[in-house]
């Protein structure tokens, strides 16, 4: 029974019914494919819809049934990648002028492994530049809208491949999280998103924006489908050095355990400044984690509250660096100078949008000489703070328990013109990117204005299978 | 410790080392801005925290290498077909100035 | 006008900054195959290009070569080593930033010994190349050019940078430490270290004090030297130009200057200022190196004998002297080939004097290296035994051996085609010695009548004669005793 799904149909029902021939890849796609042609322009989730190599692989999947070959678990999926991610020959753009056109000579290695278990990529979703935002605000090509109210944000970064599940343009997506880009727009949007442990899914082709916090997951509607997603994208990677060395161990088995005797601590502190509706169903959400069986106490994570300062220092810092090579050399946009010099300045100038320069310029300014030690030092003192606290938090309880977001999805233009206050709402998801822990946002129910609300749970590193049972118990009992 | 207001020179100093060209709009604003996100940000130079080390990876992963073994990697016309300008198989930059290697 | 103070005696301090290209198949952070004149832009790859969302991974046998120098030189090994980026832009570095070690590198603390004198080294750490840049137009020179062209084929190319303490005093230590270090470095096999080639660079740090003092004054970074006698010059001349400084009370700034080979001199280069906050911080792609016990037992066993106990070594088992085996390992395989024949049965005196003599001349006329040699060590005893037992002298070996390093024959074949061999008869150098005598009574009735210095004199001239008549085969032992029996018989 998938509780969240409005159109009855999970991914893995579609995987299991083109495994077992009763229903063709190619005609699962061109459904898809249609629900985007009726409805994409309203919502505008995609950068690009590659619709004939998408019939192409789904002929591809139907021909390996015919011949008694397996696809894999995701046989015949429809999938939509965010546009972070690269794929050989097919425009990659972070939603930048600056890599406007750029067609990569390679593909991602999570898209390789999406593709060998037998999905159908669909396109290329929408996200704000360089996955830096809240919102989708930022991306060059215009905003993607929520599906839920085309007048509100579907978060971000990720909010293309949020809307497109939320849109049911895609059963499945693909996006990336530094510091809530993955559960931000699922909560906001009403669908489920995951940021995996570090280190747990490669980064190879993922185009960096924060190195050492960045980490690509699954969204989908239902808390199977995200488990199905995850398993298969998971495990180790020789092309990326931050990945994880053990092979994985799949979450799908763990999802319907059930929760007795779950240990499930409260954040304390991500209590403060969350609007009483969204209060009101956490607390209706600890209800139905006691009602399962689980132990529910309060948790405290003292140092989490400074999470999003130290956040606003690494990322950006990180960022400044690994966004230099957009240079105007070797690929992508360049505006001619007088020298060399001239013509990068004029290059990323031109390039980059507001809030990309912003913090290429705070993340330039926290490295420079003489404030190193007081902001970027410090910022990964406060690192291991807050690591230190989960890992106490953690001896008491099995997976911890927030609010993806302080509040449902806003309207266009409210925070634009305020970056700290857009900042500020990533308070909850930041803590988990800086710990390196993996985190899941659950719908349940919505908020005061009718907007879906997101609940997160929190685990310890590789902590994933204790977080999805508490998630389908979520799932199961939302209302 | 804290640093002082950030002032115009030294927003066109950090571009200047970020090589970004801004505009006189853009210098105003981010003189503004970013004085405001470090001055929330400085919550953290604040903190006590000498006897903490830094964390700068999440992961307590060492010795992660490869083999020494050459494999074939991308075609050049695949590369260089994407390049802003090209010259002889090599990508074309306008005239290098002023600054030394480091 | 003020009269110029007299000249103190100064003294140079001089630290040298050495970068070396590690002799790996593959670059530093992708499998890239590491070759020298592919042609350009083959050797690349989304790493190595810096394309969006490619990540390093470090090559395994770059630490290897990393740990061997930490053995070699004496190092210590802290327990973890990270790398850093160091942030600045450059068209030929294709993500404008330079991975390198900071203030973790995998060697601290070293030791080179130079002509018996310990010069520390600080440290050595691990990095990557940059692409090389062609500049078009304004005759090639960078800063005229019209346009410049980017090869990324040495990008990401494994170096390691050593860092010596400033502990040198002239341009001739200086050099003595680079010639030590390239020996260490190709014993152990970690490098061409081929200096002309680029796979050895070497900057210097250079400053005056009075003799006596201990304070380091500014230092000036002297870059650009391609050959160990330009090093020297560019030393000596840069010595020089700060003594001036100080004598005329000139102020001496620190920068970096460029050594003009053609010109012999050294130039300022145009900085700008804040061009040199590099930003540097520990880099989120790689994770820390650890050598563990078993990593630092590989390296110690694949290190051979070192150049400096090679040398005491030589000169206690083969009674040579001290700066004969000096020679011998200057060049790097030479003092191989020599051992190679004394194993073959020569004697470590004579396989050194052949082997520092005709062997090194033939090889510095064509640009060889010993392992290149048409003639193999055991070829070198062989024409050594044909002394030692008398059927060659000197004059004629020397001969055999220009003739069999040319074609790579064996000395004996070559005596038996040419007919060679050295008349040792008594009988027959007899007769020699009686026919010059009846030819050259003369001479003969000169020495008699003569003193001691006329008889020297003509004894010198009927050798000769008789030497002349031989062609060279008499052998000189017989001769000398015939010559001396008949002159007083
Ligand atoms: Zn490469």
């Amino acid at each position: 029974m998938s509780a969240a799904t409005r159109n009855g149909e999970t991914a893995a029902e579609i995987a299991a019914a083109v495994r077992s021939g009763t229903r063709s890849a190619r005609e699962v796609t061109d459904a898809y494919l249609g629900r985007i042609g009726a409805g994409e322009e309203a919502v505008h989730a995609f950068n690009l819809v590659t619709a004939d190599a998408a019939r192409a692989r789904a002929d591809e999947i139907d021909a390996m049934i015919a011949d008694g070959h397996d696809p894999g678990p995701l046989a015949g999926v429809p999938i939509a990648l965010k546009d972070n991610l690269c794929t050989r020959g097919v425009a990659t753009t972070c939603s930048s002028r600056i890599l406007a056109g750029w067609e990569p000579p390679y593909t991602a290695t999570v898209v390789e492994r999406v593709v060998a278990a037998g999905a159908v990529p669909l396109g290329k979703t929408n996200l704000d530049e360089f996955a830096m935002g809240s919102s989708t605000e930022n991306s060059a090509f215009g905003p993607t809208r929520n599906p839920r109210d085309p007048s509100r944000v579907p978060g971000g970064s990720s909010g293309g491949s949020a809307a497109a599940v939320a849109a049911e343009f895609a059963p499945l997506a693909l996006g990336s999280d530094t510091g809530g880009s993955i559960r931000q727009p699922a909560a906001f949007c009403g669908v489920v998103g995951v940021k995996p442990t570090y280190g747990t899914v490669s980064r190879y082709g993922l185009i960096a924006f924060a190195s050492s916090l960045d980490q690509v997951g699954p969204f989908a509607n239902t808390v199977t489908d995200a488990a199905l997603l995850l398993d298969a994208i998971a495990g180790p990677d020789p092309l990326d050095s931050t990945s994880i060395r053990a092979e994985w161990n799949p979450v799908i088995s763990a999802v319907d355990e059930g929760i007795e005797g779950l240990r499930v601590g409260v954040v304390t502190e991500l209590l403060d400044g969350i609007d009483a509706d969204v209060a009101a169903r956490l607390s209706e959400a600890v209800d139905v984690l006691r009602a399962g069986g689980a132990k529910v106490g309060d948790a405290s994570v003292p140092a989490a509250i400074h999470g999003l300062a130290a956040y606003y220092l690494i990322a950006p810092a990180e960022a400044s660096s690994n966004l230099a090579r957009y240079d105007g050399v070797r690929y992508g946009l360049r505006v001619d100078g007088v020298d060399v010099a001239d013509m990068n300045a004029k290059t990323r100038g031109a390039g980059f949008g507001a809030e990309v320069k912003r913090r290429i310029m705070l993340g330039t300014y926290a490295l420079s000489a003489g404030y190193y030690d007081a902001y970027y030092g410090q910022a990964q003192r406060v690192r291991t703070l807050v690591i230190r606290d989960f890992d106490a938090a953690y001896r008491d309880f099995d997976v911890l328990l927030t609010p993806t977001t302080p509040t449902t999805a806003f309207e266009f233009g409210d925070k634009t013109g305020d970056p700290l206050s857009m900042y500020l709402s990533d308070v909850c998801t930041i803590p988990t990117n800086l710990a390196g822990h993996p985190a899941i946002s659950v719908p349940f129910g919505t908020g005061a204005n009718g907007m879906p609300v997101g609940v997160q749970v929190l685990a310890p590193a590789l902590g994933e299978r204790a977080m999805f049972r508490a998630a389908r118990a979520l799932e199961l009992g939302a209302p | 410790m804290a640093p002082e207001r950030i002032t115009r020179a030294d927003v066109e100093h950090v571009a200047h080392l970020a090589r970004l060209a801004l505009t006189e709009p853009e210098i105003e604003e981010l003189t503004g801005q970013l004085g405001d996100i470090l001055g929330y940000a400085a919550q953290v130079s604040a903190l006590d925290l000498t006897e903490v080390p830094p964390t700068a990876h999440p992961l307590p992963l060492v010795n992660v290498f490869r083999p020494d073994e050459a494999r074939p990697g991308v075609d050049r016309d695949e590369v260089l077909a994407q390049a802003p300008a090209t010259e002889n198989n090599r990508f074309r930059v306008p005239r290098i100035l002023g600054e030394a290697r480091g | 006008m003020s009269t110029r103070e007299v000249s103190k005696a100064w003294e140079a301090v001089i630290g040298l900054e050495v970068h070396v290209e590690l002799a790996t198949a593959t670059k530093l952070f992708c499998s890239c195959a590491n070759e020298f004149g592919a042609e350009p832009n083959t050797n690349v790859c989304p790493v190595c290009l810096g394309l969006p969302g490619s990540l390093p991974v470090l090559n395994e046998r770059v630490v290897e070569f990393a740990l061997r120098l930490g053995e070699a030189f004496e190092f210590s090994v802290p327990a973890q080593s990270i790398f850093h980026r160091k942030n600045y832009f450059y068209p030929d570095m294709p993500k404008d930033y330079q991975v390198s070690q900071y203030d973790a590198p995998i060697c601290v603390d070293g030791t080179l010994i130079v002509d018996g004198t310990a010069i520390g080294i600080e440290r050595a750490h691990m990095e990557e190349d940059t692409g090389k840049s062609l500049h078009v137009g304004g005759s090639g020179r960078i800063h005229e050019a019209d346009h410049s062209l980017v090869d990324y084929n040495r990008a990401g190319v494994p170096l390691m940078e050593i860092v010596s303490r400033p502990e040198m005093h002239s341009a001739e230590q200086a050099r003595g430490y680079v010639s030590a270090l390239r020996g260490v470095l190709g014993v152990i096999g970690v490098s061409d270290v081929k200096m002309e080639e680029g796979s050895m660079r070497v900057d210097a740090n250079v400053s005056i004090r009075p003799v006596g003092s201990d304070e380091l004054r500014t230092r000036v970074e002297v870059k650009n030297m391609n050959s160990l006698r330009s090093l020297g010059r560019a030393i000596d001349y840069e010595i020089a130009r700060q003594i001036e400084m100080y004598e005329t009370d000139e102020r001496i700034v620190q920068e970096t200057r460029h050594w003009d080979e053609d010109a012999g001199v050294t130039h300022g280069m145009r900085t700008k200022e804040g061009s040199e906050d590099y930003r540097y911080f520990p880099e989120p792609d790689l994770v820390p190196v650890a050598p563990d016990d078993s990593m630092r037992a590989r390296a110690r066993a694949s290190i051979p004998e070192l150049p400096a106990a090679r040398r005491v070594r030589l000169v206690s088992e083969w009674g040579i002297a001290d700066h004969e085996a000096a020679v011998l390992l200057a060049e790097p395989g030479l003092a191989d080939y020599a051992e190679g024949a004394v194993a073959a049965g020569a004697s470590g005196h004579d396989a050194t004097n052949w082997s520092v003599g005709a062997v090194l001349g033939y090889l510095n006329e064509n640009a060889l290296a010993p392992q290149g040699l048409l003639l193999r060590p055991d070829g070198l005893a062989e024409l050594i035994g044909l002394v030692s037992d008398g059927s060659l002298n000197r004059k004629l070996a020397t001969d055999v051996l220009d003739e069999a390093l040319r074609d790579g024959k064996r000395p004996k074949q070559i005596v038996e085609a040419r007919g060679l061999a050295q008349v040792s008869d008594e009988g027959a150098v007899g007769a020699l010695v009686d026919d010059v005598f009846a030819q050259n009574s003369d001479a003969v009735a000169d020495w008699r009548g003569g003193d001691d210095k006329l008889k020297k004199k003509k004894r010198g001239f009927l050798m000769g004669e008789v030497i002349k008549a031989s062609k060279g085969s008499a052998d000189t032992a017989v001769l000398n005793r015939l010559l001396d029996e008949k002159l007083n018989g």
